[in-house]
């Protein structure tokens, strides 16, 4: 029997992802080889092309967001995994501790002061910097030094009745802002002026001290990826949602169709007036509804997927929900030390690397 | 309101929960809000520190009134009377002129200095000296162990700034002791009340019992119905005694007195009583003289009459038989002028008494209901011990008195001022002691407890509040009765329903409600004035006659047990007596019930009665008005107040029984009486951690309270400046999402115990499975679950006989010019350094003791030689110097304490828990990108097994979570409350998340960190609070392959911390049995153990010795054989005592040439 080629609606029911009151049906994208009988679903680098497409929604320096379009689900999960874990960035991870009067332990200042986020000159911190060798000495091209001595003293300005410590004391709060960058060598060159290693939150309280407590450490800072530890990852978090669909397959109308928006995050739903035309059109329900309110559907990317349409008897058969498969709305949040929008280009070169690297081994595996 | 800061004035400001002066005000909302003025007055452990009060003011003092006079036997002229005595300030003992003298000692100073926290007890004498009075004041006797926040401790009334100075923790409940540098608590303990008359029912019978307690001694009487006789039975006699008898030896009654004053008119009653009348018959006993004779012939020789009849004339048992009934049998009714009636009804009581039950088994006491018991302080305890060590005083004080007045020739006149402190260290050492080791002994009671004071546990905030209200029951952990270990109605509000240990001590080991209370001695000589002139119609009970007493519609005013009076009008009676109570008349802790089974009305004012405050009801209408509250709020009133004006009034159990309590104000009909003023409030402050209990299984809570003591966090504000021998801490505690008013009562919310994890409920990976949880290592990077330990390595400096001490000796250097390895964390002072990692057998005291530590008669100098005793640090894994402490003793020796830290991340196998009984270990750490995430982002710290839900049915687990989430997504923490019975409702919570975009029931999308795919299933998430439980891999992991022996045995050691093996035990003995494996058991018992070689004399069969038998004088016969070196041990030792043991032996695989004689036998000859 002569296979018939699908529809262009029934290759569109394959996108979606099944939105039900207590499941996901249709998880796993089906579009790979043999498993259509009579299709070909081989993976061609031109039909790729040809259905890719990248929206950026957002590209703010801390926060993005983006669409990558008709890709895989695990290629999309790749570059998320990557840009968690895998994408290189500047911490503290030494910290010598030469004097330290508060109350906080060394070791748990040492932590504290590892997952402040730093950042710098982009040129500097991405081409200059390398990765330190282990138990390889100190370069300027792989360590950044910092310092931080604070010492907390009487404020003798303060009014005689303060009991505001910061007011009380000099150095009362110890924040990110007094950490100190010395460059050596040639990060002079690289990380100077506006491009000088500093924190990204000056405000981040570090410790709390009182008269006669003082920090006095040095530290420094070496390239680490998220896998060794969460204070290299370079964003705090990079996730992604694929497309909300939203169908209404019978008209919902009147104070329903108020309803019905309200159980969607505002904007997602809108209400229409049924027009004359829609009115006078048997079969589609709107018949002697002319001039009512009725439900479509505006924005369905904003909408959260909270199926609380799915709750209310009167909306039974009247809407579906879906998601589409290959529709990836990602949210990149950056910790600041690089730019959202950078993570994702490095992660996108990173995964090239990998699969470079594989290809060499492959290549090694034959032989 | 700014003074007092003391922790409340968050829940007393006007704007508390963010409601303002100006909202209206319903009492039905908010009369929550006297707990916290409740609190404000009474505190957490108020029972404690109250009791304590009362003895170090009041009891203190009559006790020594009751035994103010010394008088000479030898000298009837002279005297000792002790007028006046007074318990101090806490001082240092070791103060003296040189040294800051009597200056103040703060309970943080003792703590780290290991000293008593205790303060000088000072007494008035005066004595006669040529015919005048003298008057000596203020002669120190003794040291008192002092309360932590009593009357006579500095913290008392402290604000925050004072407390903070004395670098003392504001929140610290108090109410313990420090004794030698460790905080003492003397638990509560549970007994059935004293001189109550409780009637009881067995296989023999009927018995009442009556526990008599007075300042002179303790002792119990039973009278007991035995086959239809009645009998009395008491210590001091040698066989039960016919009541009739002693009814008759009490004298001045007829048959018919008796009669009447048993049975009243009832005939039934007087049927059985005629049966005890023939036995007196039979005994020929008709006058009071037989009776008394009769008895006096079968009281026991010894005992308590002992020192008396010593080396004096035998009495007749006429005296006898008077001396036991007067101060032996029922001694807590004193006979004034030889009246005995009173001593009469009372035992007339207990027989009609036990008449009454053996007609209607509904009539017999149960020993269970809370209403019978009476819990014992701290103070009461220590009054014991102290009234018996005062007396010890006394007794030596006077045998010194005597001694010197038996000398012939005296030079001056006697001045006792200066005995007086060398025997009251007798004192100081009894009750000291007594705190440190927990052994109450006090010899004229008989009593020797142990297990009495424990170590205040510190391993959080709550474990150290869940001991100051923990109550111990004397019951015996090992008997299998159910009674007193169920939950009991009675104890409804006034111990908790949930907070008590699993195992052997459940149900016997109990816990006070929040607001509970328990009384002290209020004093009988107001109420009795009272009772007469109350209403008119009430008579002396001693002017009425059994007749009048047993009249229909006659009800008997017991106090404290005692009969005292005799009314027609009981109603009217209580509800003016309540009315007295109401206007402060009489104390408020005096209780009144009428009990309508017995026609008796009892009053109780002795201590140890539990009760709890309500609000009064009348006319179903609540006392508690909006405008009460208003002052309330604006601190303008207290709890004190409102129990002035008769809006709340404190209920012991009994009297609750004859009270209506409404719940609520909905509740309240005519009929009410009371109204609850909190009902969450039935549960303590260890159970009122939990958000929704009510939703759960109730073990589940239970459960919960045992390990709530186990969670790791902050301790108390001071705990970096503590050095205790075993300290966790929590790197960053929070306080819970989801909190519940008894939370904020208790301050947890300023010191919690755990972190608010954001948790999903999936399956995940298969290393989740018994209750196993998977982390996110991110979240543990970032800090979650990391806490601390610290340990505490102490040494005293010894000082020796030869005048030499122990000192502190430098590092050895080693050939490089640097300390040796086992040094190198030593400073030149040979203490470690602070700061400084420190390994596995390196030194941390570098202490050295001389050689020569004998004293020399004759005045040689001895060795200078000093060698070393060191301080290691045992533990495998390393830890960094944290504190170094130099001090002295109050002995002026040197004390050394470091103080070592670690700081743990979260591990696989690390305890965590939940607040709902749910425990489980940490199966597996994933990377944060393998975790599943939400359409928002969010990615879970931990994620749990379904599979813990259905069995476990902890519903309110998923409430917090609910709750909590839409506390978070909202923004308002608010709505974070879960309190027992007045919870939010849920519908609600999942309005709020449906506004915020989740889904109503908080299960939410979520997409498969690993594929990249949604999850077939929404995943239930949200915010828990979980806590992090001590028990931690690092402490327990263990495994040797080959390692020390014991000495004696040469088998493996036992325990971790000796390195020891793991036993095969007896059953896996059994299964390697079962099995055959024959080889395996070998290897496993023998080889791998203790497997020696010995040469036995196959011709004796005794042991040889390098294959020379000393028996057989030769080497021909002797052989090598492989045997359990214990075995060995065992016949060596039997051969000790003298047991021959001999061995034959025979190859088990002979040669086939040299045919051997022997049969293959092994045996003993014994």
């Amino acid at each position: 029997m002569p296979h018939k080629p699908p529809t262009q609606e029934e290759l569109e029911r394959r996108k979606i992802v099944g939105i039900n009151l207590e499941t996901v049906t249709n998880v796993t994208a089906t579009d790979f080889p043999g498993n259509y009988p009579g299709e070909d679903h081989s993976w061609d680098i031109e039909k790729f092309r040809q259905g890719f497409n990248v929206e950026i929604h957002q590209n703010d320096p801390y926060e993005a967001s983006f669409s990558l379009i008709g890709c895989d689900a695990s290629i999309a999960n790749a570059f998320r995994r990557i840009m968690i874990a895998d994408v290189p960035t500047l911490a503290i991870d030494q910290v010598f501790i030469y004097n330290n009067k508060s109350v906080i332990q060394d070791e748990v200042l040492a932590s504290r002061l590892g997952l402040i986020p730093f950042t710098g000159g982009r040129e500097g911190l991405r081409d200059f910097l390398k990765w330190r060798p282990k138990d390889g000495e100190p370069k300027d091209y792989d360590t950044v030094g910092l310092e931080l001595n604070v010492k907390c003293e009487h404020n003798p300005d303060a009014g005689p009745n303060e009991t505001d410590p910061t007011k009380l004391y000099k150095h009362a709060h110890v924040y990110a802002k007094d950490i100190v960058f010395h460059p050596q060598g040639r990060q002079v060159e690289y990380f100077s002026g506006e491009n000088a290693i500093r924190p990204v939150n000056p405000d981040i309280l570090i410790a709390k001290l009182r008269p006669g407590q003082e920090i006095d450490v040095k530290m420094h800072m070496i390239k680490g990826v998220g896998s060794n530890h969460a204070k290299f990852s370079p964003v705090a978090t990079a996730s992604y949602r694929i497309l909300p669909v939203i169908q209404i397959t019978q008209p919902i109308l009147g104070r329903d169709a108020e309803k019905f928006a309200k159980c969607f995050p505002a904007g997602v739903i809108g209400l229409e007036k049924v027009t004359k035309a829609e009115a006078k059109q048997k079969g589609s329900g709107y018949e002697g509804h002319e001039g009512e309110p009725k439900a479509v559907v505006v924005a369905p990317e904003r909408d959260t997927v909270s199926r609380e349409c799915l709750r209310h008897a009167e909306f039974k058969d009247k809407v579906k929900l879906g998601r589409k498969r290959d529709h990836f709305i990602f949210l990149v949040e950056s910790t600041g030390q690089i730019e959202s929008e950078a993570i994702f280009l490095e992660s996108v070169q990173h995964l090239k690397a990998k699969a470079k690297n594989l290809e060499k081994q492959l290549v090694n595996m034959v032989r | 309101m700014g003074a007092n800061d003391d922790g409340f004035e968050a829940l007393l400001e006007p704007f508390y929960n963010g409601k303002k002066l100006t909202d209206p005000i319903s009492t039905k909302e908010d009369k929550y809000q006297l707990l916290p003025a409740f609190l404000k007055v009474k505190g957490l452990v108020k029972q404690h520190i109250d009791s304590y009060n009362y003895f170090v003011e009041e009891d203190i003092k009559k006790i020594v009134q009751s035994n103010r006079m010394i008088r000479s036997d030898q000298d009837p002229n002279f005297w000792i009377e002790i007028t006046d005595i007074r318990v101090g300030m806490p001082t240092r003992d070791d103060a003296n002129e040189l040294r800051d003298a009597g200056k103040h000692v703060t309970p943080q100073e003792c703590r780290l200095r290991d000293l008593n926290y205790s303060a000088p007890v000072f007494i008035d004498i005066a004595y006669p000296r040529d015919r005048m009075r003298v008057v000596r004041k203020n002669l120190a006797l003794c040291r008192m162990p002092v309360m932590l926040k009593s009357s006579k401790c500095y913290l008392s009334g402290a604000n925050n700034r004072k407390m903070q100075e004395m670098q003392e923790c504001p929140l610290d409940p108090g109410g313990y002791f420090i004794v030698g540098g460790t905080e003492k608590v003397i638990l509560i303990q549970e007994q059935l009340s004293k001189n109550r008359v409780i009637v009881e029912k067995d296989d023999k019978g009927v018995t009442a019992s009556v526990t008599s307690s007075t300042h002179e001694r303790k002792s119990k009487t039973y009278v007991a119905l035995r086959k239809d006789r009645i009998v009395l039975q008491h210590n001091i006699l040698m066989e039960p005694i016919p009541i009739i008898i002693v009814l008759k030896a009490f004298g001045g009654m007829s048959d018919y007195d008796i009669m009447e004053l048993v049975a009243g008119g009832d005939t039934v009653y007087q049927d059985d009583l005629l049966m005890s009348f023939d036995e007196a018959t039979k005994a020929g006993v008709y006058t009071q003289q037989q009776a008394l004779e009769y008895i006096g012939l079968r009281v026991k020789m010894g005992g308590a009459r002992k020192g008396r009849t010593f080396g004096g004339p035998r009495r007749n048992p006429i005296d006898d038989g008077l001396d036991a009934l007067t101060n032996l049998i029922i001694a807590h009714i004193t006979i004034k002028d030889s009246d005995f009636y009173p001593k009469a009804i009372y035992i007339a009581m207990m027989v009609r008494r036990v008449l009454m039950a053996s007609h209607n088994e509904k009539l017999v006491d149960d020993r269970d209901f809370v209403g019978n018991k009476r819990l014992e302080l701290a103070g009461q305890l220590l009054s014991l011990l102290f009234e018996d060590l005062f007396k010890g005083f006394v007794a030596t004080l006077k045998q010194q008195m005597e001694y010197f007045f038996k000398r012939p020739n005296r030079t001056a006149a006697y001045d006792p001022t200066g005995s007086i402190g060398v025997n009251g260290r007798g004192i100081t050492q009894g009750l000291t002691r007594a705190i440190q080791s927990g052994n109450w002994t006090v010899k004229r009671f008989g009593m020797a407890r142990a297990g009495v004071t424990h170590v205040l546990s510190r391993l959080s905030y709550i474990a150290a509040l869940g001991m100051m209200t923990r109550i111990s029951s004397q019951f015996e952990k090992t008997r299998k009765v159910s009674g007193p270990r169920a939950l009991q109605p009675s104890q409804w509000g006034m111990l908790c329903t949930s907070d008590t240990p699993e195992g052997e001590a459940c149900g016997l080991v109990k816990n006070l409600a929040l607001m509970t209370h328990i009384t002290t001695e209020a004093g009988t000589d107001a109420v009795e004035e009272l009772i007469p002139n109350l209403i008119s119609g009430v008579e002396r009970i001693q002017t009425q006659t059994g007749t009048e007493m047993h009249k229909e519609g006659s009800y008997i005013i017991h106090v404290n047990g005692t009969p005292y009076a005799l009314t027609r009008r009981p109603e009217a009676f209580a509800k003016a007596f309540k009315q007295k109570r109401r206007s402060g008349c009489v104390s408020a802790f005096v209780g009144i019930h009428i009990n309508q089974h017995f026609s008796a009305i009892h009053i109780a004012t002795d201590e140890g009665r539990i009760c709890r405050p309500y609000i009064i009801v009348t006319n179903g209408k609540s006392t508690l008005k909006a405008e009460h509250l208003r002052l309330l709020q604006l601190g303008k009133v207290g709890f004190e107040d409102f129990l002035r004006n008769g809006v709340i009034e404190y209920l012991d159990v009994n009297e609750e029984n004859d009270a209506l309590i409404a719940i609520s104000e909905d509740d309240i009909t005519p009929a009410h009486t009371h109204m609850e003023i909190e009902p969450f409030t039935i549960l303590g402050a260890v159970a009122g951690l939990i958000p929704f209990p009510h939703h759960n299984q109730s073990p589940r809570n239970t459960y919960q309270c045992a390990m709530g003591k186990q969670a790791i966090g902050a301790i108390a504000y001071n705990q970096f400046n503590r050095i205790d021998t075993l300290l966790y801490t929590s790197l960053y505690p929070q306080r819970p999402m989801v909190i519940t008013k008894t939370i904020q009562l208790i301050h947890y919310d300023k010191l919690p115990a755990g972190q608010n994890a954001t948790v999903v409920v999936m399956s995940y990976s298969g290393y989740d499975i018994e209750d196993a949880l998977v982390l996110n290592k991110a979240s543990l990077d970032r800090g979650f679950g990391a806490c601390q330990v610290f340990r505490k390595y102490s040494v005293e400096m010894q000082k020796y006989r030869s005048g030499r001490k122990d000192r502190l000796g430098g590092p050895m250097i080693g050939e490089d010019g640097k300390p040796i390895a086992k040094h190198r964390c030593l400073d030149k002072d040979g203490l470690a350094i602070v700061g400084s990692k420190i390994c596995q057998g390196e030194t941390m005291i570098l202490r050295e003791t001389p050689v020569d530590q004998e004293a020399h008669v004759d005045g040689s100098r001895g060795s200078d030689e000093y060698r070393p005793a060191p301080v290691n640090y045992r533990i495998a894994d390393p830890a960094i110097i944290d504190k170094v402490m130099i001090s002295d003793t109050e002995r002026n020796s040197q004390i050394i304490k470091v103080q070592t830290r670690q700081t743990r991340r979260p591990e696989l196998g690390d305890k965590f828990s939940s607040r709902h009984g749910q425990k489980g270990v940490v199966g597996t750490i994933v990377e944060h990108e393998d975790m599943p995430f939400s359409d928002t982002g969010l990615v879970p710290d931990i994620i749990m097994n379904p599979h813990g839900f259905p069995s476990r049915m902890t519903v309110g687990k998923l409430f917090e979570c609910l709750t909590g989430k839409a506390a978070v997504v909202s923004g308002h923490r608010e709505l974070g409350f879960g309190d027992a019975f007045r919870s939010h409702p849920v519908e609600e919570m999942g309005r709020t998340l449906i506004e915020n975009g989740f889904e109503w029931g908080g299960k939410d999308y979520f997409t498969s960190g690993i594929t990249g795919e949604p999850h077939e299933a929404y995943l239930f998430n949200g915010p828990i609070f979980y806590q992090r439980l001590k028990h931690m891999v690092q402490d327990k992991m263990h495994s040797r392959s080959r390692g020390p022996r014991a000495v004696l045995t040469r088998q493996p050691t036992e325990g971790r911390s000796r390195d020891g093996g793991l036993r095969l035990g007896e059953m896996e003995r059994d299964c390697l049995i079962a099995y055959g494996a024959s080889q395996l058991l070998l290897e496993r018992l023998m080889i791998s153990s203790d497997a020696t070689q010995v040469d036995i004399c196959e011709q004796c069969g005794q042991l040889g010795y390098k294959g020379y038998c000393q028996t057989c004088k030769g080497h021909g016969k002797v052989t090598k054989m492989t045997m359990p070196y214990a075995a060995k041990l065992l016949v060596q030792e039997l051969i000790s005592m003298n047991v021959g043991v001999r061995m034959q032996i025979e190859d088990k695989f002979p040669d086939p040439e040299p045919a051997l004689p022997m049969r293959p036998k092994k045996s003993v000859h014994a």
